[in-house]
């Protein structure tokens, strides 16, 4: 995974809950490709279309709260989702999201000072979130080593995967 | 230290641990169900292990799609069925479980002062029982199974200290509702949510499980109730041994983030309105609302003493014409309680159906969805929108005398009104 992102941003308010990221209705679907089909569909039917060519997804406070369907950042993931930047999160959410190697980051103020549209670029590493369309610069979260490491083996899987080879 | 403290301590080998310190927890038990199972089993096998880390700490229920309502969904069941049986897993198959989160400790997988982890959000029920329980994700599932391990943060507790008595007609449920209503959907974010004082010492295992389950409507990483003689009582005949319930208390200089106080001495019962769980309202205070569904059950409010105070509001009446009324006794083992007592009776010839159990209607998969425009009061924990199948369909949360009330009356009314 590449620890720095550049993309058109959707952005969405507070409270997203996992149930309108990826209705429950959907659960019975294996393929990921699939899944990503049905991205946030109850609230923007044309989400998949605006995402297809990858976004960084915008959120307020408590972004995938309810259900721990692990199948909803794999949607959102599919759907051409690069990175969810949101004020706060659930916390499955933000560990499911980390275990498939989805990036998250927490900052303060993200969805209030971007629109939908912006072009925003994201460095992993530093958290340093710039916004190059109105030229603010915003300071996100950045993740324990242990996490990052996850996230740039590809997921908790591959990580895990890797330490079980390397292993005597 | 707090309980939740206390227990991650004890979980990761430390004398003691503060919030925000990240900690390797070994944990005793997991939890998987036929949605999130077969994604944690496809991760299980991506690990490259051959064996669970210990097959007597792995529960598989099938409890979201059953009885399969779909060959997608026979083909998950199938998945987890020949999982538990390679690995050598307690698995729970259609007709001999139920709600998950009803089977679990009924059966005996939850004991006080533990660890539990399960791939669903309302694992942390089984903090009722005084353990530390939380929702995981199907690949985190996958990872636990393989090491036995998680990390966790400890998180910061904050203690919800209630008092008072309930009024008639007034449940753990409208409680639960009101705190979530004063703190809201992000109130207890990443936090422990422990609940204690008079009220909680003198509430049922039932309603305790019912405030521990919609912790995670609040956001919090757990709910918890130090275990006391009650919860001995409900698990004395179920678990092979009983721990030391003392070391399971908090310290009385234990520290807190903040403390809320709720006397429940006034409360009237409470609804939450669509589509957000903390848009709680008293039931007097939302004007004419007729409903088209109304439905009693999930791991929130499907248990024995749901069915006895629905039974008691229905015995005799008749359900209104134009509502369909949906009883699902939370496990088998409620199921054959209430039709021991006479109960699945008194909702079927009122004109209620009763299925078998199951999650049913709650998260929208499977036996009962909406209509657009069409409205369902529900004893469940979710009223998002789309939860219940339309996302133009409307969904009330409240308690079970509310919701069998208001299938009598056609319209949500509270039952004080009933009665009246």
């Amino acid at each position: 995974m590449e620890s720095k992102i550049k993309a058109k941003t959707i952005v969405f308010g507070n409270n997203i809950d996992t149930d309108v990221i990826l209705p429950g209705k959907y659960l019975v679907i294996v393929d990921p490709y699939e899944l990503g089909k049905h991205a946030l569909e109850s609230l923007d039917t044309d989400f998949v279309n605006k995402a297809k060519n990858g976004i960084v997804l915008i959120g307020g406070k408590n972004f995938g709260c309810g259900s721990s369907r692990e199948q909803a950042p794999l949607a959102l993931k599919y759907a051409g989702v690069k990175c969810v930047i949101a004020e706060s999160f659930a916390r499955i959410f933000y560990r499911n999201s980390i275990n498939i190697g989805l990036p998250v980051i927490e900052c303060k103020d993200i969805s209030t000072t971007t629109k939908s549209g912006d072009t925003i670029s994201v460095d992993l590493t530093t958290g340093k979130i710039q916004n190059q369309t109105n030229k603010q610069t915003l300071q996100g979260t950045t993740l324990p080593p242990f996490i990052m490491e996850i996230l740039s083996d590809g997921g908790l899987i591959e990580n895990l995967h890797k330490k079980m080879m390397n292993k005597p | 230290m707090n309980i939740t403290e206390k227990i991650l301590a004890k979980a990761s080998g430390k004398k003691i641990v503060h919030p925000g310190e990240i900690i390797d927890a070994n944990v005793d038990m997991v939890m998987t169900h036929d949605l999130t199972g077969p994604l944690a089993v496809e991760a299980f096998k991506k690990i490259g292990s051959q064996k669970v880390w210990d097959n007597k700490k792995i529960v598989v229920i099938l409890d979201h799609q059953v009885p399969a309502e779909s060959v997608k969904a026979a083909e998950l069941h199938k998945t987890m069925r020949d999982f538990a049986k390679d690995q050598k897993l307690t698995i729970y198959d259609v007709g001999r479980g139920g709600v998950c989160h009803q089977v679990m400790p009924e059966k005996g997988h939850v004991t006080p002062g533990t660890v539990i982890v399960g791939s669903d959000s309302h694992t942390c029920t089984y903090g009722a029982f005084g353990s530390f329980a939380t929702g995981i994700g199907s690949t985190e599932a996958a990872a636990v199974m393989a090491t036995g391990k998680i990390w966790f943060k400890v998180p910061p507790t904050i203690k919800l200290d209630i008092k008072g008595k309930f009024k008639n007609h007034v449940y753990p449920k409208d409680l639960i509702l009101n705190i979530i209503g004063n703190l809201g959907v992000d109130g207890a974010i990443y936090r422990a949510a422990e609940f204690t004082g008079p009220t909680i010492k003198a509430m049922s295992i039932a309603g305790r499980m019912t405030l521990c389950n919609m912790a995670v409507e609040m956001g919090a990483k757990n709910g918890i109730i130090a275990p006391d003689q009650t919860t001995t009582d409900f698990l004395v005949n179920r678990i092979k041994k009983m721990p030391n319930i003392d070391k399971l208390q908090s310290d009385p200089d234990a520290e807190y983030e903040r403390t809320v106080e709720f006397d429940v001495s006034k409360l009237e019962p409470q609804i939450a309105c669509p589509s957000s769980v903390d848009n709680v309202k008293p039931i007097s205070e939302i004007g004419n609302i007729p409903i088209n569904q109304a439905f009693i059950g999930s791991c929130t409010n499907g248990r024995l003493e749901d069915l006895q105070i629905a039974a008691q509001i229905i015995k005799g009446k008749k359900i209104k014409d134009n509502v369909r009324a949906l009883i699902i006794p939370a496990s088998q083992e409620v199921w054959s309680q209430a039709n021991n007592e006479g109960l699945l009776k008194i909702f079927t010839d009122a004109g209620a159906i009763v299925c078998g159990s199951a999650c049913g209607p709650c998260l929208g998969g499977h036996i009962g969805l909406l209509a657009a425009g069409e409205t369902c009061v529900a004893s469940s924990n979710r009223n998002f929108i789309g939860r219940m199948g339309s996302t133009q369909a409307n969904v009330y949360l409240a308690s079970p005398a509310t919701v069998a009330a208001s299938a009598i009356a056609g319209r949500i009314i509270s039952p004080l009104e009933a009665k009246a």
